[in-house]
C-alpha cells in the first residue's frame, strides 16, 4: 500500500466522526521505484490531505518532507523527488492501519488493506 | 474536412462512440458547447450497420490520432474519390484537385495499393487487373509492399444479395482512398485472455477492456478506478494507454492472493510491461472507505459491475441484515482479530445507485463513468422501453453500445460524462436512498434484481403486450440453485445425438453438454448426473459426457 492510499482512506465503522488519518502500524515497509510523472504529481498535490502525509511517511521512517507545503514548492525538482518517494515509492507491505478514534485494526496483508467491516460496524 | 472511415464489421454498436471518445481526447472538439459528437454521413443507399461511413474531422493529424489508437476503426482514409460504377469512380478521381493527389505522387515516395472488398471475395488476378486498371494516375513514386510511404486503398462492396447479413446494398460502390491511418489490432492477441496468466469467471475480453478504456479517455497521467478490479482485466487496457491504475474489490483472495505468487493481479500488469496499479484495497462498494472531504480524485472510473447473471454481487453486513430484525449481530472481542465477515447480496439497483454515488463524488468535472448495464431483452424489444438506462443528476449519458449476450439479456456499455458537481442535496438524497436499501433489504433483492428475467423460463411469455407484463410478473422468480443447474450457465448447451445405424443401437441417444465455465472443468460429476436423469425421463440414453 502506498501512502497515496493511505492518504485518502478513512475508518468508516459506524457512528465514527473521525476517522482520518489512520495511524500506521508499520510492520514491513518496502521502497519500490516509480516513474516520476510531474503532472499527475501536481495534480495530486492539491488533493492530498498534506499533514497526513507527513506523519504517515514518518512513521514508515520518512522524514525528509517540510512540514507544511504550498503550491509554489511545486517548481522545485528537490520538492516533487521527496514528495513523488513519499507518496508513491514507499510501500506497506505488512502492518496495520489504526483508527484514531475506536482503535479498530485494518489489516495490510501482502501490501493490500483489509478495510472491509464487520457485521456490527455497519 | 470530411474522411472516409471504414470499420472493421463487429461491434456495430460500439464504432461511432469510440471515434468520438478519441476525438474528444484528442482534441477534435474546441468548445465543449459543440458537443461530444460528429458529423457523420454515409455513401447513398448504405445501411446504417455498413463499415463505410464519412465523418468530418478538424484536420488529418486528429484522424491519424483517432485511427492509430481505436480497436474498430480498420482505417480512415482521405477520399479520392467514389462511385457505383468504375467509370464513374475514374471520373471522380480524375476530378478531385490535383494539388491534393500530387504531393502523395512523387517521383522520390515509395507506394502501396491494396485492394479490399466487403461483402465479396476478389481473387488475385481480378486484383491486379484492378490495380492495372489505375493506371490513369500518374503515380511516379516507386511500389514498396511492406513500408511504403503512402498507402492507398480501392475498396468495393457487392450489388446485391447476401451482405454479411446486412439488408443488402442495392448498388455497387467503388471507394479509392490515401490511408491516413489504420487500427493496431495485434495488440489483441498479445492482450487475448487464453494467454492471461490470472483469470476469473468475468474477465474482461481484452478487445472489450480497450473500448472500454478508450470510452473512459485514458492516457497517461491520469488515473483511473475500478471499484469491481476482479483479476483487473479492465485496468490492464486502461494502463496499456499509459493510465495510472487504482482498483478495489470485496473478495480479498482476488486482490491479496490471487492464484499464487506469480498469478495474480500484479502478475497480470508484470506480463505485459506494464506498471503495477498505485493502489489496491480489498472495500466494500457499498460502503466505500474514503475519507470526509476527499473528492474529485479519479479521472475516471471504468467497471462491469456484479450484475447477478454470471457473478452475484456482494456487500458487507451479512448477518445484520438479516437476522438484525430479530436479536443484533454482534462480534465478541476474542473472535474479532481472526473474525470473518459475512456478506449479503447486492442487488443490481443498489449497486448502480453506490456506483453513481462514489462516481458523482470521486470523478474530477468532466470525468468518465463508464460501465456495463443489463438489460431484459424482452424488456426492450416488446415493451420499447427507449430510455431505461440509469441516471444521476451529476451526470450526462452521452453513449449507449449494446452487445447482445443471449435471447433474453444483453450488456449495454454505458459513458457518461460528469457535468455537474457533487453537493450537498445529491449527498444527502443518496445518504436517505442507502438508508432505504438498508432497512427494506430483503425488498428490494427481490425487485432488483435481474437474475429472474433471464433465468425464468421465457415461453411462459405471453406474445400480447399488455398481457406479458402482468405475465411477467406472475413468472417463479429464482431463489436458490434448485430450479436450475449451476454449472450449466448461459452460455452452454446441451444436445442429443443419434449414433449408429445398426437395429440394436437405433433408440440409442448420447447427450452433449457443452459449457463454459472456467472454474470447472469438465464439469463436475454431480451436474452430468443431473443432466442425465432430466434426459433419461423422456429417452432411453447412454450416458456420455464429452468434456
Amino acid at each position: 500500500m502506498r501512502l497515496l492510499t493511505h492518504n485518502m482512506l478513512s475508518c468508516n465503522v459506524k457512528g465514527v466522526t473521525n476517522g482520518f488519518p489512520l495511524i500506521i502500524q508499520a510492520d514491513k515497509v518496502l521502497e519500490k521505484p516509480a516513474e516520476l510523472n510531474h503532472d499527475f504529481l501536481r495534480n495530486m498535490f492539491y488533493k492530498v490531505d498534506w499533514k497526513a502525509l507527513v506523519d504517515a511517511a514518518k512513521s514508515m521512517g520518512y522524514s525528509e518532507l517540510p512540514e507544511s507545503a504550498e503550491a509554489s514548492m511545486l517548481e522545485s525538482l528537490d520538492f516533487l523527488n521527496r514528495f513523488h518517494h513519499a507518496l508513491m515509492e514507499l510501500h506497506l507491505e505488512e502492518g496495520a492501519l489504526i483508527c484514531p478514534e475506536t482503535g479498530r485494526k485494518f489489516p495490510v496483508d501482502k501490501g493490500i488493506p483489509n478495510m472491509l467491516l464487520h457485521e456490527d460496524e455497519v | 474536412m470530411w474522411y472516409l472511415c471504414v470499420f472493421y464489421h463487429r461491434l456495430l454498436d460500439y464504432r461511432k462512440p469510440e471515434v468520438e471518445s478519441l476525438a474528444e481526447l484528442f482534441g477534435a472538439f474546441h468548445d465543449q458547447k459543440e458537443g461530444r459528437h460528429l458529423e457523420w454521413k454515409q455513401p447513398e443507399d448504405h445501411h446504417p450497420d455498413s463499415p463505410f461511413h464519412f465523418v468530418n474531422l478538424p484536420s488529418e493529424q486528429v484522424a491519424r490520432d483517432i485511427a492509430s489508437r481505436s480497436i474498430l476503426v480498420k482505417g480512415i482514409y482521405e477520399l479520392w474519390g467514389e462511385g457505383p460504377t468504375f467509370e464513374e469512380l475514374e471520373a471522380a478521381i480524375q476530378a478531385y484537385p490535383e494539388e491534393k493527389k500530387l504531393p502523395f505522387l512523387a517521383p522520390d515516395s515509395t507506394f502501396k495499393i491494396t485492394v479490399d472488398s466487403f461483402g465479396k471475395v476478389i481473387s488475385f488476378q481480378e486484383q491486379t487487373g484492378r490495380i492495372k486498371s489505375l493506371a490513369f494516375i500518374p503515380f511516379k513514386g516507386r511500389v514498396d509492399l511492406k513500408n511504403a510511404d503512402h498507402k492507398f486503398w480501392l475498396m468495393e462492396t457487392d450489388d446485391y444479395g447476401v451482405n454479411n447479413g446486412l439488408p443488402p446494398v442495392v448498388k455497387r460502390r467503388h471507394f479509392f482512398g490515401r490511408e491516413i491511418s489504420g487500427a493496431d489490432r495485434k495488440l489483441l492477441p498479445t492482450y487475448q485472455l487464453k494467454s492471461r496468466k490470472y483469470l476469473g469467471p468475468t474477465a474482461m475480453d481484452a478487445e472489450m477492456a480497450f473500448l472500454m478504456a478508450n470510452q473512459a479517455m485514458a492516457k497517461p497521467g491520469k488515473l483511473v478506478y475500478d471499484p469491481f478490479v476482479g483479476t483487473g482485466s479492465i485496468l490492464v487496457a486502461a494502463a496499456h494507454f499509459g493510465a495510472i491504475t487504482m482498483g478495489a474489490d470485496i473478495d480479498i483472495r482476488v486482490v491479496r492472493d490471487g492464484r499464487g505468487p506469480d498469478c495474480n493481479i500484479w502478475s497480470n500488469f508484470k506480463q505485459y510491461g506494464l506498471p503495477a496499479p498505485v493502489g489496491l484495497l480489498r472495500a466494500d462498494n457499498n460502503l466505500p472507505p474514503w475519507r470526509a472531504g476527499l473528492k474529485e480524485m479519479f479521472d475516471a472510473i471504468i467497471c462491469d459491475p456484479p450484475y447477478g447473471v454470471r457473478a452475484g454481487g456482494r456487500k458487507s453486513g451479512g448477518r445484520k441484515l438479516l437476522k438484525g430484525a430479530v436479536r443484533p449481530y454482534t462480534v465478541s472481542d476474542h473472535q474479532r482479530n481472526d473474525h470473518i465477515p459475512s456478506t449479503a447480496s447486492y442487488c443490481l439497483v443498489e449497486c448502480v445507485h453506490d456506483l453513481f454515488d462514489v462516481a458523482a463524488k470521486m470523478l474530477v468535472m468532466g470525468g468518465r463513468l463508464v460501465f456495463f448495464y443489463p438489460v431484459a431483452r424482452e424488456d426492450k424489444y416488446m415493451h420499447n422501453i427507449s430510455n431505461s438506462y440509469p441516471e444521476h443528476p451529476c451526470f450526462e449519458l452521452i453513449a449507449t453500445s449494446e452487445q447482445i449476450l443471449s435471447s433474453r439479456y444483453s450488456r449495454v456499455l454505458l459513458t457518461m460524462v460528469k457535468t455537474s458537481p457533487y453537493t450537498a442535496e445529491v449527498e444527502a438524497a443518496a445518504r436517505l436512498k442507502h438508508l432505504d436499501f438498508r432497512e427494506n433489504h430483503l425488498k428490494w433483492l427481490e425487485d432488483g434484481n435481474l437474475h429472474s428475467a433471464v433465468f425464468s423460463p421465457a415461453d411462459a411469455v405471453v406474445a400480447s403486450d399488455t398481457e406479458s407484463k402482468i405475465s411477467r410478473e406472475l413468472k417463479p422468480k429464482y431463489r436458490g440453485k434448485e430450479g436450475r443447474i449451476g454449472a450449466v450457465n448461459d452460455q452452454s448447451c446441451i444436445s442429443l445425438v443419434k449414433v449408429g445405424n445398426c437395429s440394436s443401437l437405433s433408440g440409442l441417444e448420447v447427450p452433449i453438454v457443452k459449457a463454459i465455465q472456467r472454474e470447472e472443468f469438465p464439469a463436475g460429476e454431480k451436474y452430468i448426473q443431473e443432466i442425465l436423469i432430466l434426459t433419461l425421463c423422456r429417452h432411453t440414453t447412454a450416458p456420455a459426457s464429452a468434456a
